[in-house]
């Protein structure tokens, strides 16, 4: 049976291709959504987390008598009750859960607390003497590999050098540049929250915003010195994650404090701690050198690149690969000497953050690029056309690509599409806005293009699978899936798909839990529409196949005659016409784990067949810049990208849109600012977001449908792409108006205005 | 140490406050012991709007209002936005036009949006992005929230040619 | 706590425990509050005072009450009469902010990116204090004495903000990395006072306190043709930045470099002056 004998028929609810509403829509319009910091219980305590002041010291004592003295407190805990494994970490178990005899960076929590108000709480987390000897921080990442290793796992977490190709070529025309990329932080809305409840029988239930359920459940187990069925993670409604919800953060704390006090423990960061209790996207420092023809041709491209990961790894390893495999761009490169390093540091932890690794190093070849192009006396969208990666051609880790790569196309669409752009005279509209601080004639504008892609699903080997189980009864269709919705939609596509494979009108979600159902891998590297889609679609194909098949043998028809269609199933040679809710009174059930193709590591040279799949995207800029004040306005973002196919053509807009405007604040605002290994603006009054006077309009020039294969319906993954090529399109547009080179985002006013340097 | 008991007329019930700790913000009495869970703790110093509520009628940052100092005022919270079970025209458009990501934002901006559609039914692009810039979305980038104005505007303009 | 209803109230309240917190609009108390640097004790509220709430003119005076909000400074009653102070207001953190921050309360926060500041520096604005014991009058300029230091005694008041209105154009400009709801990086006043042929420029966040950049507005006020409104040439008005870059006495932190807060209040300057002169030959 094919899915367009059903696909052809018409339904009311909408299926594959439409404007689905999403299913959480009135609940989280009305207010009436749980999030994780919503949930209530009527015995619960409060818990709260005693942090480190300092980036580096040995903790010689902590007394907690004056804690535990305090009115409403039921518990003061450290390293020494951590039941389990001492550690936790994504890749490498390398995070102490509470510190021991050491801290290595500022708000490393050394103890927590639970008590029956959060005032209390304050009070307790107060009264802990913590005793340290402070130690002078290793902050620098161009050296921290030279000195004392911070961590028994050394300063080094991970080193890719990639040589691909023959490495003796030279190219006629050779740039080369130097960049930087400061700390973004995700700054998602809804703080790190949950809350635990101890079960009388020794297990426990951790209600947690998260992206990954039964990760985050293998290391609280192991935390805790339990087995994984013991600890059951449900997810609680989260509010945005970016990458930040990837690791733990206060789970096993809240699970330690329930065990501990015997009864439910909810705990929500401030902002504050928020910024100290999560990862950020890490630091770049970049070197590179392109080599082309005297016609345009990429001959070589040589880059060193230093990622900052912090105190601990976190998922540094594989955001070094990206940033590594993917660092010339999506450019044909017949020989490259790439060297990434991760290093470890006492500066904040460091890791997952939409577009992973490939932010970094598309904000410098897109630099490179252009750099080239005035070398060559070129047009840079005619260079980039030049070069542009085609299907079967080699990546630098030499994998051929052999799924879809519409590059030409999405840069032609993006570099034609006119712009709407008009000359702005309101103040308000200029750069500095409310602040009133140019006129017209203060401003110049420019206008620039940037490209870039990256890897969509896990790479190297790793089987990130997604399990989905379907229930069919009475004609409504039931999802079970752990796949963390965190905004993306996820929830809707699911129940698109759903009801284009089984033509039902109504499709439960149920919780997403590790009780019920195995892992669905992570929420990040754009990669859930694909795979737990893509098991949602084959449960409720094998739903469908065993539905049709009991129909067939109860009416004595022949299966190949009959198809499911909006909530009935008919013959096609005619005659026969149950009700689905009839014929599904007996429920029909399946379950599957869905799998993507394989991949292999990398070897010592980064050559092999690590991914999967590839999804591109450019972004046009047009910014005013005013430049006696070094203030920027982006005035219209326009954009193309590889998405494979739409499934909801209004969620690609609201990912567009969005993953855009995290791009415009690392170009122009957003930096955790750390000095001497500590952060100096853990606020929203001091990291700045974009509000809606900072915002462009983002035109969306083309979405190039290429069915991939092997994804669900041909869909790709769309989260990522957006957050990457927007920063180098808005860095390069300011360029363009101010003749600077600006080597580092984001563009700080003093960047502009004091090219020279501070000093 | 506990407050003495107060009132807060939320959504136009009144509510008694009992054993409240000094310095409980409105946002931590709403959600914490009145049950409001509506309005939202994103950063709790008046940054991101996620906490706006309508204090006699005008938005504030709940978040940075002291409880028992709004003994007195009409608090109108998101809980109380829609007139019966339905949803309002905001609310509705919010979902029609994917305006609604991960949702925390949500509540925050349909209140601000409530109050400016209210006071300035037809209001321009520059208007309504001033009137929601002290609400941060870090899901959206706007773009579909402005889309969700407009179309909330539209409605109210055909209604009240209709009338 | 106490919710005072008439300025009588208030004061007694204080007077009774002047340790007590005074509560105006809240938006930057409560931060501290939240963040648990600020232990609550009793508390005397301001938002139910009516006197506080008003505003009225006297001839040539407006008397503000302190505890109007920016939101009421920025519609068009007042900003009518004090354009500068309008835009200051609008450029004070959100709606949601400026519909509960009162004027009162960012005088006394007195921190020195306070944006209401610069303008009533160099509007001469007179803030009426009182307490149980009487009233007295300080200029703005010497109320705030440092880094959010203020003469305030314990148990006093502001209780209303006086500033002239003035004949002439003006302008208040605020640098941020941010389009709205940002904090001041570097802010600028400028107000012509046709009435003294004088141009007035009051300067924020370039110092401990709000600033009068002295000799800039005597330099620039002798180069002005008041009786024409003739442009001063661009040499005069380059001369003019320079000496209110020089005047700043900034510092370095993490919003931004002194060097760039003196060289922004400089652009900052030259375009407000041409601005406000533009305006002037217009007229």
């Amino acid at each position: 049976m094919t899915d367009t004998r059903v696909a052809a028929r018409t339904g009311t609810a909408p299926r594959i291709g439409e404007s689905a509403r999403r299913p959480d829509g009135a609940p989280k319009t009305s207010g009436s959504f749980a999030f994780s910091s919503d949930l209530w219980h009527d015995r619960m305590l409060w818990g709260g987390t005693l942090r480190s002041p300092h980036p580096s010291a040995r903790i010689r004592s902590i007394q907690i008598g004056a804690a535990v003295a305090v009115t409403g407190v039921h518990a003061v805990l450290l390293h020494d009750d951590v039941p389990g494994q001492k550690e936790f970490g994504l890749e490498h178990r390398d995070q102490p859960v509470l510190a021991g005899d050491i801290v290595r960076y500022e708000g490393e929590p050394v103890a927590i607390v639970a008590a029956d108000h959060p005032e209390a709480v304050r009070m307790a987390l107060e009264a802990i003497v913590v005793d340290y000897e402070v130690l002078a921080p290793a902050v620098d990442p161009m050296t921290v590999e030279e000195v004392e290793p911070i961590h028994p796992d050394g300063n080094l977490i991970r080193r890719i050098h990639l040589r691909h190709g023959d490495q003796d070529v030279v190219g006629d025309v050779q740039v080369e540049g130097t960049y930087e990329v400061a700390m973004q932080d995700q700054a998602f809305l809804g703080p790190e929250s949950g809350m635990a409840v101890p079960a009388d029988d020794g297990s426990i239930d951790l209600y947690v915003a998260t992206q990954w359920l039964h990760s985050d459940r293998d290391q609280v187990a192991d935390c805790l010195g339990l087995e994984p069925g013991s600890v059951r993670l449900t997810l609680a409604g989260v509010g945005g994650a970016f990458g930040a919800r990837e690791d733990l953060s206060l789970h096993v704390h809240l699970c330690m404090l329930a065990q501990h006090t015997d009864r439910p423990v909810k705990m929500v960061y401030s902002r504050e701690e928020s910024f100290h209790g999560h990862v950020h996207r890490h630091p770049a420092q970049m070197w590179y050198r392109h080599h082309a023809t005297s016609d345009g041709t990429l001959v070589r491209v040589e880059a060193r690149l230093v990622l900052d990961g912090g105190a601990y790894a976190s998922s540094s390893s594989a955001v070094i690969a990206n940033a590594t495999c993917f660092a010339a761009g999506p450019y044909r490169v017949p020989s490259a000497d790439i060297d990434g390093a991760v290093v470890r540091t006492n500066n904040p932890p460091c890791g997952a953050m939409r577009g992973f690794g490939a932010v970094q190093t598309c904000y410098a070849h897109e630099a490179q690029m252009d750099k080239l192009a005035e070398a060559l006396g070129m047009n840079p969208i005619e260079l980039r056309l030049h070069n542009a990666l085609e299907p079967g051609d080699e990546l630098l880790t030499g994998q051929t690509i052999t799924g879809t790569a519409p590059v030409a196309e999405v840069i032609r669409s993006c570099a034609e599409h006119p712009s709407a752009a008009a000359i702005a005279l309101d103040p308000m509209e200029l750069p500095g806005g409310a602040g009133r601080t140019a006129g017209p004639e203060d401003v110049v504008r420019g206008e620039a293009f940037a490209l870039g892609f990256k890897n969509l699903l896990f790479s190297e080997g790793f089987d990130d699978s997604s399990e989905a189980a379907c229930r069919l009864e009475g004609g409504v269709a039931t999802i079970t899936s752990a796949c963390a919705e965190v905004g993306q939609g996820f929830v809707t596509v699911a129940q698109q798909i759903t009801r284009e494979v089984l033509g039902v009108e109504e499709v439960v979600m149920a919780p997403a839990t590790t009780a019920t159902v195995g892992s669905a891998g992570s929420t990040s590297a754009s990669r859930q529409t694909w795979m737990s889609g893509g098991a949602v679609k084959e449960a409720c194909e094998k739903v469908r196949v065993q539905l049709l098949e009991r129909v067939a043998a109860q009416q004595g028809a022949d299966v190949s005659d009959l198809v499911l269609v909006d909530g009935r199933i008919v013959s096609l040679a005619g005659g026969l016409d149950i009700d689905l809710a009839e014929a599904t009174a007996e429920p029909v059930e399946a379950d599957v784990v869905f799998r993507h193709a394989q991949t292999w590591p990398l070897d010592d040279d980064g050559q092999g067949n690590a991914h999967v799949s590839f999804a591109f995207s450019a972004h046009r800029a047009i910014v005013d810049v005013d430049t006696g004040l070094g203030l920027v306005k982006v005035v219209e973002l326009t954009t193309s990208q590889d998405v494979g196919r739409i499934l909801n053509p209004m969620q690609v807009v609201g990912q567009l849109e969005g993953g855009a405007a995290q791009g415009v604040g690392l170009a122009v605002m957003e930096e955790v600012l750390v000095v001497d290994g500590r952060i100096r603006n853990a606020s929203f009054t001091d990291y700045l977001v974009p509000t809606a006077l900072d915002m462009p309009p983002v035109e969306i020039a083309a979405l190039i449908e290429q069915a991939e294969p092997g994804a669900p319906f041909g869909a790709k993954g769309i989260g990522e792409p957006p957050s990457i090529s927007s920063t180098a399109a808005v860095a390069a547009a300011i360029r363009v108006a101010t003749g600077l080179d600006l080597p580092r985002v984001p563009v700080r006013p003093t960047d502009i205005v004091f090219p020279e340097g501070e000093a | 140490m506990s407050t003495d008991p107060y009132l807060l007329r939320v959504n136009g019930t009144d509510h008694r406050v009992g054993d409240g700790r000094p310095g409980e913000s409105l946002l931590w009495v709403l959600r914490e012991r009145l049950g409001f869970h509506g309005s939202k703790n994103a950063c709790e110093e008046g940054e991101c709007g996620s906490c706006t509520v309508l204090l006699d009628g005008q938005t504030v940052c709940s978040c940075l209002v002291l409880a028992e100092s709004a003994t007195g005022c009409e608090i109108t919270t998101i809980e109380g936005v829609a007139d019966d079970e339905g949803l309002s025209d905001v609310q509705q458009a919010f979902i029609d036009t994917g305006a609604v990501q991960c949702g925390f934002c949500t509540p925050g901006l349909i209140v601000s949006i409530g109050a400016l559609l209210d006071s300035n039914p037809d209001p321009d692009d520059l208007t309504v992005r001033e009137a929601i810039s002290g609400n941060l979305c870090r899901c959206t980038g706007y773009g579909r929230i402005l889309e969700a104005v407009n179309v909330a505007a539209a409605g109210r303009r055909n209604e009240g040619s209709a009338a | 706590m106490t919710i005072a209803t008439s300025l009588e109230d208030a004061c007694a309240a204080l007077a009774a425990d002047p340790d007590s917190l005074v509560l105006a609009g809240g938006t930057d108390l409560m931060v501290e509050v939240n963040r648990g640097s600020r232990r609550i004790g009793n508390v005397v509220t301001l938002n139910r005072v009516p006197e506080l709430g008003a505003w009225r003119r006297d001839g040539g005076q407006l008397r503000l009450g302190a505890g109007v909000t920016f939101g009421e400074i920025s519609r068009p009653e007042i900003a009518s009469l004090l354009p500068a102070l309008a835009q200051a207001a609008r450029t004070v953190g959100s709606p949601q902010i400026r519909n509960a921050a009162t004027l009162g309360g960012n005088i006394a926060t007195a921190s020195p990116a306070a944006d209401s500041l610069p303008v009533l520096v160099a509007l001469d604005a007179v803030l009426e204090l009182c307490s149980s014991a009487g009233r007295r009058e300080v200029a703005v300029a010497d109320f705030v004495t440092g880094v959010k230091q203020t003469c305030l005694l314990p148990g006093e008041l502001i209780e209303a903000v006086r500033v002239p209105v003035l004949d002439g154009p003006q302008e208040f400009c605020k640098v941020g990395t941010r389009n709205a709801m940002v904090i001041s990086v570097a802010s600028l006043a400028l107000l012509v006072d046709r009435g003294s042929r004088r141009i007035r420029v009051g300067l924020g966040s370039v110092s401990p306190r709000p600033l009068r950049a002295t000799a800039a507005e005597e330099h620039i006020s002798q180069r002005l043709d008041w009786d024409t409104g003739g442009h001063p040439g661009e040499t005069a008005i380059g001369e003019f930045a320079d000496l209110v870059a020089g005047s700043a006495t900034p510092i370095n932190d993490h919003r931004s470099s002194a060097r760039y807060r003196s060289h922004a209040v400089g652009v900052l300057a030259g375009r407000a002056l041409a601005r406000v002169l533009e305006e002037v030959a217009a007229t």
